[in-house]
């Protein structure tokens, strides 16, 4: 019964695409398909926080922007002379950081409460402050200084960029292990707020950590991992195979540079998601749905539940972090601001929602419906609108108001959308078997 | 017929049965007492009593009247006023405001009536501009009694009043309760200081396993040789 | 010595004064968080837009008062249009009440599920700002712009510093004392106020004792409909009116309602002032300052910035952190962890 509702589901889904690519355009389909498919794995990383611990996480644009960090750190080349002039320095202010960190954080844990260990944890955490910033300053200074109209940054490693997607990961966990540490074991709201903070302060710094990410300069020309279009369209062999498609090669090497990109999401997707089933079935899975049930009991049981809410919470936090890289490496740019909570954070909530907590197809069918929807909501509120004004003169300013402010619409729409989901189906197109 | 009637009640809280038809009566300014094993059931027997629990056989009667239908908020407008075992003040409101609150649904002047619970509980006129949250155990159960008492019920049911109060304070607080009781009002009691409690109760009911075990005046099953070897230590 | 003066001035101008107007509007914005946490028992995430959404139909009937010619003289035209906003909001926020959270309450839902319910009408109420005045910037200031100028303190005074108070800055003030004293009147003198913090205090006491707890609700929801649309129009006011800008403040208003402990109205309000002061100190650039307070040649190169201005959200989240390691009630004490 639940195979064939998954069935109908993903055929409706991929009659749409199909729809999409028959009317509109197979360009448009499929670029459609591969954030569909992004959309799916970072579903999959929040519904396991969701889904499997009932944790509550807002801050699934940090994440994600963790993961497209990773791809400039990890693929971009190295700027010529950046790491002789500031890199180490800038390495170094990090490292002081951190020991000065946990030089407090010892302090805390080994001295005795009392006026000592304050006046002592406020020392070091003051003196850290200032010797880091005496290293960290000058170095990103002189980074930021070279060359700044195109690079003014570290660079990367020249790594394939697929490489990035599991430091993308990596990054991602280490943040949530740190943000799980403080809040879990407390209630959800904190767990909620902390990680809406820590995915603004995020943002923040790839925005303005100029020597590290270029700031609102952007990295663009990312390295890909599939082939160009210009490229494609003077090898022989590409030629022949579009012409025995009957394709002309110019407008075929763009759609087959997104098959290539579809296939590695999807090969990632199945990866992630095997991955996630065979967790979901192991002992460790049933023993976190357990605690997500009744935590009392399981708290009773001498389960540890902060301690896995954190596995979890990093687990899901790694997932983000990997699909978050692959998005920047299909944008083949690192955009700081385009990390918009709602788009980011919200829209990613209602796709677990809306495709069915605690199901980890159901989380793939929501990324794929709500992005979907999400995308082609603009021409039909568009078109909607041109239909509504249609009586109204042409240089009507309510008319043209309304039809600007269409896009704004789906905002509207993705909530309603989760508040009836949420009050007449809260267990989603496909609910969790139980 | 007494005044309070609980009869035949059998129910729990949605999945088995707690209680198994257990009956339960008080006449008017009587003192009631439930003693018994923990897991007996006492406190579900009252809760039923104020309608916190379905029950799907039996019936509630007060003052003949049935009121098995009835919600709390409605027993309380009924007369009945009920002082669970934990939880029962507001922490962060002040002694008076707590007793204000227990009026909430008086619009006649409550001053007279503030003025009775001061002097049954005299402490509490003293501490009544600090926060509830700030008494010790003790006074915080009298403000607990005193908000109950606020609504001039004509039943009053206490959870369990001495738990974790001191002995002294224990003795106080049942003092306190004879005083109540001898205004008329009928008392529905829960406690696991069985020996104590029953030493005040007109009437006592032994529980065990959501049925009567005895039933008798308190002097009775005090010297009940079974009540005193199982229940009461000896 | 009047070099001190200097500093002094300079910092009141820069530091201290904006601090307590962003404190302020910042004290409001957490206590109506606050509210709605001890009352429904869930972190409101629309509350922000929620500000946004009352300010913008304030900014709307101004700018109807502002075309018929209204206005306030030497006060902006924004005062007049403050209750129609409120009222708006208040009908808004009632009737999501009863299309959403109603039913969960009825239902004896978990705090995550409000708190999901609470994301969708933050969602709405984007969507609507943003379809009917546009995601963009709105100035909607207008009367005198100065109660003091810098400049006529300086030549009045001789110093070369002065102290500046925008009329926004003095009435953000005078109205945040003003609705603070009513709430707290409200809350402690009047049946119903006593009834809310009853209801906050213990909910199953509450209903024992016959409180309405639709009242209840109602009453919380039209006092966060006020709080919110003051505390966004004197913000709007003070800086200037953009949407996203409103839903970023949810961040340092949650800080605020932690400090002061979730559920406590009074320590909101302290929390407000604690986050808006250790914001703006911690960002502002104490360059010309040292150069007043220390002799002529010690003067810094740098701007003597602690942190730059583009993290002015890390310094809420440090001491949301440091306050959720330390004393997660809050520094006042504030409903359980």
């Amino acid at each position: 019964m639940l195979l064939n509702r998954n069935f109908i589901y993903f055929t409706i889904m991929a009659l749409l695409l199909i729809g999409v690519g028959q009317f509109q355009s197979w360009n448009v389909s499929l670029s459609i398909l591969n954030l569909c498919l992004i959309s799916a794995i970072m579903a999959l990383g929040v519904n396991i926080q969701w889904g499997y611990a009932g944790l509550f996480n807002v801050g699934i644009m940090g994440f994600a922007a963790l993961g497209g960090l990773a791809a400039v750190l990890v693929a971009m080349p190295p700027v010529e002379g950046a790491w002789a002039t500031g890199g180490w320095g800038a390495i170094g202010g990090l490292i002081l950081a951190v020991i000065s960190i946990s030089l407090a954080v010892i302090t805390y844990k080994r001295m005795k409460a009392g006026r000592y260990r304050t006046i002592s944890i406020i020392t070091i955490c003051i003196i850290g402050f200032f010797v880091t910033r005496m290293v960290f300053g000058p170095a990103t200074q002189a980074i930021e200084a070279i060359n700044p109209a195109k690079s003014g940054y570290l660079g990367g490693l020249g790594l394939p960029i697929v490489v990035s997607w599991p430091v993308g990961g990596l990054f991602a966990g280490i943040a949530a292990w740190v943000i799980g540490k403080i809040t879990l074991g407390l209630r959800s709201d904190y767990l909620a707020i902390a990680t809406l903070g820590i995915s603004e302060i995020i943002i923040a710094v790839l925005k303005h950590e100029d020597w590290m990410t270029r700031g609102v300069k952007n990295v663009i020309g990312m390295p890909r991992p599939v082939p160009y279009e210009v490229n494609l369209q003077t090898t022989e062999w590409f030629i022949n195979l579009s012409n025995s498609l009957g394709a002309e090669p110019i407008g075929f090497s763009s759609i087959f540079v997104k098959i290539c990109y579809a296939s590695l999401f999807m090969l990632m997707l199945l990866i992630v998601l095997w991955l996630s089933e065979t967790a979901l079935k192991s002992p460790w899975g049933r023993m976190m749905r357990a605690i997500r049930d009744n935590e009392v009991s399981a708290n009773a049981m001498g389960k540890n539940v902060t301690k896995r809410h954190l596995q979890v919470f990093v687990l899901g936090s790694v997932v983000v972090g990997l699909a978050g890289a692959m998005l920047t490496t299909l944008d083949g740019q690192l955009t700081p601001t385009s990390y918009q909570p709602l788009r980011f954070t919200f829209l990613i909530w209602i796709m677990v929602i809306v495709g069915g907590s605690g199901n980890n197809w159901g989380a793939i069918l929501g990324g794929f419906v709500i992005w979907f929807f999400w995308i082609e909501a603009e021409p039909l509120g568009i078109l909607l609108m041109n239909v509504i004004t249609s009586g109204m003169s042409e240089d009507s300013g309510l008319r043209l108001h309304l039809i600007n402010s269409a896009a704004h619409m789906r905002l509207m729409t993705m909530g309603l959308i989760l508040l009836l989901v949420l009050r007449f189906s809260p267990k989603g197109l496909l609910p969790e078997k139980s | 017929m007494s005044y309070l009637v609980g009869e035949n009640m059998t129910g729990g809280y949605g999945g088995a049965d707690i209680l198994h038809g257990c009956s339960i009566a008080a006449e008017k300014g009587e003192i009631a007492v439930i003693v018994g094993p923990n897991g007996a059931g006492k406190s579900t027997a009252m809760k039923a009593i104020f309608g916190m629990l379905d029950i799907h056989t039996g019936s509630i009667l007060l003052d003949g009247e049935d009121i098995t239908e009835l919600s709390p908020q409605a027993r309380v407008a009924k007369g009945m006023a009920f002082v669970p075992q934990t939880a029962n003040v507001f922490p962060t409101m002040s002694v008076e405001e707590n007793l204000e609150m227990g009026a909430f649904l008086r619009r006649d002047d409550i001053s007279k009536t503030m003025d009775e619970v001061f002097e049954l509980f005299p402490i509490l006129k003293d501490k009544r501009l600090q926060n509830a949250g700030e008494l010790s155990g003790g006074q915080r159960q009298q403000v607990a009694v005193g908000r109950a008492l606020m609504t001039q019920p004509k039943v009053l049911m206490l959870d369990e009043p001495t738990a974790g109060v001191s002995p002294i304070v224990m003795d106080e607080l049942f003092d306190n309760i004879i005083k109540v009781a001898r205004t008329g009002i009928t008392i529905l009691m829960v406690e696991q200081n069985a020996r104590q409690a029953l030493n005040i109760a007109d009437k006592g009911y032994v529980m065990v396993q959501g049925r009567n075990k005895f039933t008798d005046t308190g002097e009775v099953l005090l010297n009940n040789p079974e009540v005193r070897k199982s229940f009461l230590g000896g | 010595m009047e070099d001190l003066l200097n500093a002094f001035f300079l910092m009141s101008n820069f530091v201290f004064v904006p601090a307590i107007a962003y404190g302020s509007q910042l004290a409001l914005g957490a206590v109506g968080v606050t509210l709605v946490y001890g009352i429904l028992r869930f972190s409101n995430f629309a509350h922000g837009d929620t500000m946004a959404f009352g300010t913008m139909f304030v900014i709307l009937f101004t700018w109807l008062f502002q075309s018929y010619g209204i206005n306030l003289g030497p006060l902006p035209t924004a005062l007049l249009a403050l209750p129609f906003g409120i009222i708006i909001t208040i009908v808004f926020l009632l009737g999501s009440d009863k299309l959403v959270y109603k039913f969960y309450r009825a239902k004896k839902a978990v705090p995550v599920t409000y708190l999901i319910a609470s994301v969708g009408i933050m969602f709405v109420l984007n969507g609507i700002v943003r379809f009917i005045i546009g995601p963009n910037d709105q100035r909607f200031a207008d009367g005198e712009r100065f109660i003091i100028k810098a400049k006529t303190m300086k030549q009045f005074l001789g110093t070369a510093e002065g102290v500046s108070i925008k009329v926004s800055q003095g009435l953000t003030v005078v109205t945040a004392i003003i609705v603070v004293m009513v709430l707290f009147w409200f809350l402690n003198k009047t049946r119903t106020g006593k009834s809310m913090r009853a209801f906050s205090d213990n909910e199953d006491l509450a209903l024992l004792s016959g409180i309405n707890p639709d009242k209840v609700v109602a009453v919380t929801w039209i006092l966060v409909a006020i709080l919110a649309t003051i505390a966004g129009t004197l913000y709007g006011l003070d800086k200037s009116f953009k949407p996203f800008t409103y839903f970023m403040l949810l961040l340092p208003i949650f800080a605020s309602a932690i400090v002061g402990g979730l559920g406590n109205p009074l320590g909101a309000i302290a929390g407000g002032f604690v986050i808006a002061f250790s914001e703006i100190m911690i960002t502002y650039p104490y360059k010309k300052f040292v150069a007043y307070i220390v002799p002529g040649d010690w003067k810094p190169e740098g701007l003597v910035q602690l942190l730059a201005t583009d993290y002015k959200f890390a310094v809420s989240f440090i001491i949301l952190v440091l306050v959720l390691l330390f004393r997660p009630t809050g520094i006042f004490a504030g409903k359980s962890v």
